[in-house]
């Protein structure tokens, strides 16, 4: 265990919410049975970046660029090999168990497949009141008018608290990992992936409410994604990542405009445009990139 | 199936109500010799001993031991192997490696071979003391196929998604780890059942386990075991009971394996197309 440094500020600004530097993981080296070596992987390398606090940064690339690594370990879901991680001024990587345990009110997540991420066996209500509980934020009937609430919030209603997973659609699921997200109260969630499992329309809904949801409550997003077309809805920055290392990171409208890096156009020559003569322009960028 | 558990549940009550139904005292041994060896009869329809002891009466209390014995012991068993189990898998990193090396140190000496030592350096023991040695020497296998369920299920989602909320971790466990393994100790516990019926009986029957007079179903056929040509019965009867109680544990087991897995299988199924 890492002994607790407590709080430090980092001479960052005020509005500065999470901030990575550093960031490296690589996933252990392993030797198989017949003696065969396979390199350690780098996951995520050597990545750097500032969320403000209210704004939403989205994180591009393809899978296996190190995205998701790099989401779950800001919040610690894995340790990361070496960097820093600071959450409104608190260095995440040096905390004991039980203060990064309650850090976890302030940051939640939600992930990509709601099919895997609802324990099967639990009743909806008892998933969203779990941090309610973990956090001792309400007890008894004031609990269950939270875990209303946060349901409410997402557009299912309230009774659905008693039925099981397997009794909602994928988009229904998602929001319900939504609400399990929001019941803490939460100032910032990572959303890995958080609609790329669902339909274009019930994709769209559901951006719809993050969007909305961002802007009553204030949330801090981390957004990761494959798809900067969906990225485009929601985004107020953009890093792309590719093979671990962030090759570009700029305003969304910056990016959308002009994007500096080779990766990044061809990228964006993936989006389909409606429109033959932007498509067209889009696909000369793409040949002439770096 | 059916049949499977019909049986079982036959035996079971049998060894619950056997005062209740015994035609005699298992233990009475009338002195007159016109009652010894006797073939079976209306009056003793599973004949009688070389002590003149209905064996009928024998098979019903020897229920009550072999199945309670066996019962006790496999609960024993599988709360360590699960409790070693779920420790190793959830907890990782040496602590998993220490469990198991202490696993495979178990599993390399042969049950029987182990339990005949053990016995040989503490003399006959009582029942209790029977429970303990059965139980103590049979968690290792539970705890290999628990720590495999473990491992699988903390990488699944939902437990990193119950980390993440800040749930604690024990909560995390006890809430969607362990009834996740739960088919698996139901599986665990017919195998172990079935283990440890024919190895009470086994040490029994060499004078090692149960201690006359009182009947288990090992010990009835040791009493016929010099000449079993002669009074047939006596092995008989008593090794039918040993059978059909393994066979009839065993289709239960099978059934709850191949339903178990077959439910894992379709949710691996649902999540197929998405990833």
């Amino acid at each position: 265990m890492m002994e607790d440094r407590g709080p430090t500020a980092e001479g960052r600004g005020p509005i500065t919410l999470v901030s990575v530097a550093h960031l490296t993981h690589e996933f252990p080296a392993r030797r198989s049975l017949f003696g065969a070596q396979h390199a350690a992987k780098v996951a995520v390398n050597d990545v750097s970046f500032d969320i403000a606090r209210g704004e939403t940064l989205a994180l591009v690339g393809e899978s296996g660029s190190g995205k998701t690594t790099t989401g779950r370990a800001i919040l610690r879901l894995i340790e990361p090999t070496s960097g820093r991680v600071t959450f409104d001024g608190t260095d995440v990587l040096a905390l004991e168990r039980e203060p990064l345990r309650r850090l976890r009110r302030r940051m939640q997540i939600v992930f990509q497949d709601p099919h895997t991420s609802l324990d099967p066996r639990m009743r909806v209500g008892r998933t969203v009141r779990e941090g309610i509980e973990a956090h001792q934020l309400a007890e008894g009937a004031e609990a269950d008018a939270r875990v209303a609430r946060a349901l409410e919030e997402v557009g299912l209603r309230a009774s659905d608290a008693t039925k099981l997973p397997h009794e909602f659609s994928g988009g229904q699921r998602q929001r319900i990992a939504i609400a399990r997200a929001l019941a803490v109260e939460p100032e910032f969630i990572v959303l890995d992936e958080a609609v790329s499992a669902l339909d274009v329309i019930v994709q769209a809904e559901v951006l719809a409410l993050l969007v909305k949801l961002q802007r009553d409550r204030g949330l801090t997003y981390l957004f990761i994604a494959h798809n900067l077309a969906v990225v485009e809805q929601i985004a107020t920055r953009v890093a792309v990542m590719y093979f671990g290392r962030i090759v570009e990171l700029a305003d969304a409208k910056t990016l959308y405009a002009s994007p500096q890096h080779g990766y990044t156009q061809a990228l964006l020559s993936a989006v389909p445009v409606p429109d033959p003569r932007v498509r067209k322009q889009r696909l000369k960028w793409n040949t002439t990139g770096s | 199936m059916k049949l499977a558990a019909a049986v079982l549940l036959i035996f079971t009550l049998v060894a619950f109500a056997a005062p209740a139904i015994a035609p005699y005292d298992p233990r009475a041994t009338p002195q007159s010799e016109t009652q010894k060896n006797l073939a079976p009869t209306a009056s003793h329809p599973f004949g009688t001993d070389q002590f003149s002891r209905d064996v009928l009466s024998r098979v019903i209390y020897g229920a009550r031991v072999s199945l309670g014995v066996a019962t006790l012991a496999v609960l024993l068993a599988l709360t360590l192997g699960a409790a070693v189990g779920s420790l190793a898998g959830y907890a990782g990193g040496w602590t998993d490696s220490i469990c198991m090396r202490l696993v495979d140190a178990m599993l390399s000496v042969p049950r029987v071979l182990l339990l005949l030592v053990l016995v040989a350096t503490t003399g006959p023991l009582t029942v209790p003391g029977i429970i303990l040695l059965l139980g103590l020497t049979g968690w290792a296998t539970t705890s290999r196929l628990i720590r495999a369920e473990v491992r699988q299920l903390k990488e699944r989602d939902f437990v990193l998604a119950s980390r993440a909320t800040g749930t604690p971790e024990w909560r995390v466990f006890v809430t969607h780890v362990l009834p996740g393994i739960i088919p698996q100790i139901l599986v665990s516990a017919t195998i172990a059942l079935a283990t440890v019926i024919p190895l009470e009986a086994g040490l029994s029957f060499l004078g090692l386990g149960v201690q006359p007079p009182t009947a288990s179903w090992g010990n009835i056929i040791s009493d016929a075991a010099e000449r079993p040509g002669d009074a047939w019965w006596v092995v008989l009867f008593p090794g039918l009971a040993i059978v059909c109680t393994v066979l009839a544990v065993n289709t239960i087991g099978e059934r709850l394996r191949i339903q178990f897995d077959a439910r894992s299988a379709a949710r691996t199924a649902r999540r197929d197309p998405i990833s």
